[in-house]
């Protein structure tokens, strides 16, 4: 926690401290690349934001509607929400160096 | 089952509601399947298929979706304003269903295997909300700069236009043009059933805009460049050879607005819904006999459509009245209606468009070019003929009289108009400058007039203020005079006519005379033949009495001597018997 707030300390304005990080992702049912993408995500999260990490999965065939808001295209689409810029990662999440350039982790691991 | 192939093999068109376009694929594009629309910027692609979901929605009762992968619904609702079609209004009637796709590559990692499943999901509930028959993807394209993967997009691809298929919507992919490919990221490879070219050229500072359908499985289609146009009604595209030469004809007969000159045409005038071109230099008179023909049908309650390459309206109508046309009231009564453009303000085939489009809003029964040659400004001869003979055409299956004028150069004889399309001409009247002794003239005579007895002969052509008249000119003694020429010949022909009279008179009187001397002589030989008649008779009687008396002398000398009476008795009347 304390080591977040350094890196996150440029983008963020208020309350380094409290920052959840808000993640979203997106399938369409239950397919092989969606349980794979939910089990890479856990597994990131747990090794570098633990405790302060939020995941909602939306499974756009029960919301179709949800897709235009967040612009999915693609499946698996994992949106960070929070803290801001808005980030999106598609793919199975199996790179896990990509997953942490692109939700912006890595800073935190230095 | 051969019928179920065969109904299978039908193919089922979905109309777009275009102008020309569904007359050039033979009923539309293929229903149910997607059609490829590419073009390089700018030529339209948005427009068309824009216009293919409006029209399906206003026209056909089939919703759409518009799928944008480049502008927002913001601005392609504003851009669309202009053009008449009100997307926030389809919007809010549930007939059109918008889904703007935004991809940003820098907020995009992509890590591992996806599918475009989002894509398919969005499509589908925008389908399933207006219940959409026809769909538009513009421009799908757009992935391949967001993503990176191109295998997996071009799989997910093939996977969407299958899909697509399957739920049996008519759908618009639209596709900018590569360097070589039709498409900068083969698109062409997905869409197999139907391509369609938008091509935007510009050529001596004239722009053109084309189409052609480059590919139609399963329909036989024109395979021409179209040219088409944009306007504030959308788009207009023009069928370039799909008329043939089996239109109606008409044996009705309309006067040309002028006495003299209808009875130089058998005395009716011209067919209705010929071709008629008038040839001239300059200032021979084709505006003025173009501005009478219109007079004339207006007169009989017609419209007419005037194009005018060379005057404004105002100086036309200034002018005519100058030779007793007033067009003004007809301009007022909306019968006569005047297009004035300069021929070089744009391409030929956009002429070709306005010309169509004028027609179609106007409907007129006559229409006037004026003058058509000036056209060639605007293109080659070869593509002026093309665009004239599409026009006839298009005037002919109208039933609409064309009236055509063509200015000649000096000394030029015919010039390249009047060649190559003298073919295409019903009747091609001539007008002509006669020069003749310090003076110019106008003559006109007709060329050619199909179907019809015509005068041969040149008539002058005069223009007055009392309107146009024609006068039979003088073609006597090998000569053919006008003006002022033919007036004194017409004077010093009366003149040597009445002395020959005259000659004729003298000569008749002394005939008479010499008869009448004749006749007096002959009287005079008579009276003086019957004079001697008359002597010689009398001396016939002298002589009798003279010979009674002698022989009465003779008895009585007998008597006297008394001898020999006997012999001297025969022999006297030997004498007397």
């Amino acid at each position: 926690m304390k080591a977040v707030s350094p890196g996150k300390g440029k983008k963020a304005k208020t309350d380094p401290t409290e920052e959840i990080w808000n993640l979203r992702l997106y399938v369409a049912g239950q397919t092989q690349k969606s349980i794979m993408a939910f089990a890479n995500l856990k597994k990131i999260c747990e090794e570098h934001l633990a405790g302060k990490y939020r995941i909602e999965v939306i499974d756009l065939l029960k919301n179709p509607q949800l897709a235009k808001g967040d612009q999915i295209i693609a499946i698996p689409t994992l949106v960070r929400k929070l803290p801001e810029p808005l980030k999106k990662i598609i793919g199975d999440l199996a790179n896990t160096e990509r997953v942490l350039v692109g939700l912006d982790i890595r800073s935190f691991s230095e | 089952m051969v019928k179920a192939k065969h109904d299978m093999d039908v193919l089922e068109k979905c109309p777009t509601g275009i102008r020309g376009l569904d007359e050039i694929t033979k009923g539309g594009l293929p229903r149910g399947r997607p059609t490829l629309i590419c073009g390089s910027a700018g030529s339209g692609k948005t427009l068309f298929a824009m216009e293919f979901l409006m029209r399906g929605a206003m026209d056909h009762k089939e919703p759409g979706v518009f799928m944008s992968f480049e502008e927002t619904i913001e601005d392609l609702s504003k851009n669309f304003n202009s053009l008449g079609f009100d997307l926030n209004g389809m919007m809010s009637c549930g007939l059109i269903a918008t889904d703007h796709v935004y991809i940003a590559r820098n907020e995009i990692e992509e890590t591992g295997e996806y599918d475009l499943e989002g894509l398919f999901i969005r499509l589908g509930s925008a389908i399933d909300s207006v219940g959409a028959k026809r769909v538009v993807l513009d421009t799908i394209e757009a992935l391949f700069s967001g993503l990176s993967n191109t295998a997996i997009l071009r799989a997910e691809l093939r996977r969407l236009f299958s899909w697509l298929k399957e739920r049996g919507v008519t759908t618009i992919v639209t596709g900018e043009s590569g360097d070589k490919t039709l498409t900068r990221y083969g698109l062409e490879e997905y869409v197999a059933d139907c391509v369609i070219l938008l091509d935007f050229r510009i050529r001596e500072q004239i722009s053109t805009r084309r189409l052609r359908i480059v590919k139609y499985r399963g329909s036989s289609h024109g395979s021409d460049e179209y040219p088409f146009l944009i306007d504030e009604r959308g788009l207009s595209i023009l069928p370039i050879s799909s008329l043939g030469l089996d239109y109606p004809v008409s044996t009705e007969r309309i006067s040309t607005g002028v006495p003299k000159l209808d009875a130089m045409f058998g005395g009716k005038g011209f067919y209705r819904g010929s071709t008629i071109l008038v040839s001239g230099t300059a200032g021979t008179g084709k505006t003025s006999l173009s501005a009478a023909l219109a007079d004339g049908a207006c007169l009989r309650g017609e419209r007419c459509l005037y194009f005018a390459f060379e005057e404004s309206p105002r100086q036309i109508v200034r002018n005519m009245g100058s030779i007793g046309i007033d067009l003004a009231r007809w301009v007022k009564k909306g019968l006569l209606k005047f297009h004035s453009a300069r021929p070089s303000l744009y391409g030929l085939e956009m002429h070709l468009v306005t010309f169509h489009k004028a027609i179609e809003e106007f409907k007129p029964k006559v229409f006037i070019v004026d003058p058509v040659s000036n056209l060639v400004a605007a293109g080659s001869s070869l593509e002026v003929k093309s665009v004239l003979t599409r026009l006839i055409d298009y005037l002919k299956m109208e039933g609409i009289t064309a009236f055509l004028t063509d200015l000649t150069h000096f000394g030029g004889g015919f010039e390249r108009t009047s060649e190559e399309i003298s073919s295409l001409i019903d009747t091609w009247i001539l007008l002509r400058d006669i020069e003749l002794q310090g003076e110019r003239n106008r003559g006109i005579y007709i060329l050619k007039s199909r179907g019809m007895a015509h005068s041969n002969q040149i008539h002058e052509f005069l223009l007055t203020n009392q309107g146009i008249n024609l006068i039979e000119i003088y073609t006597g003694s090998g000569e053919v005079l006008t003006g002022s020429a033919r007036a004194a010949q017409d004077a010093k022909e009366k003149a040597s006519e009445l002395k020959s009279r005259h000659e004729v008179e003298s000569r008749l009187r002394e005939q008479n005379r010499k008869k009448k001397v004749l006749e007096a002589k002959i009287a005079a030989l008579r009276a003086e033949f019957d004079a001697e008649s008359e002597d010689l008779r009398l001396m016939a009687e002298e002589e009798r009495e003279r010979q009674i008396v002698q022989a009465g002398d003779r008895l009585e000398m007998e008597h006297l001597r008394k001898g020999e009476p006997s012999t001297v008795r025969r022999s006297a009347k030997k004498r007397s018997g």
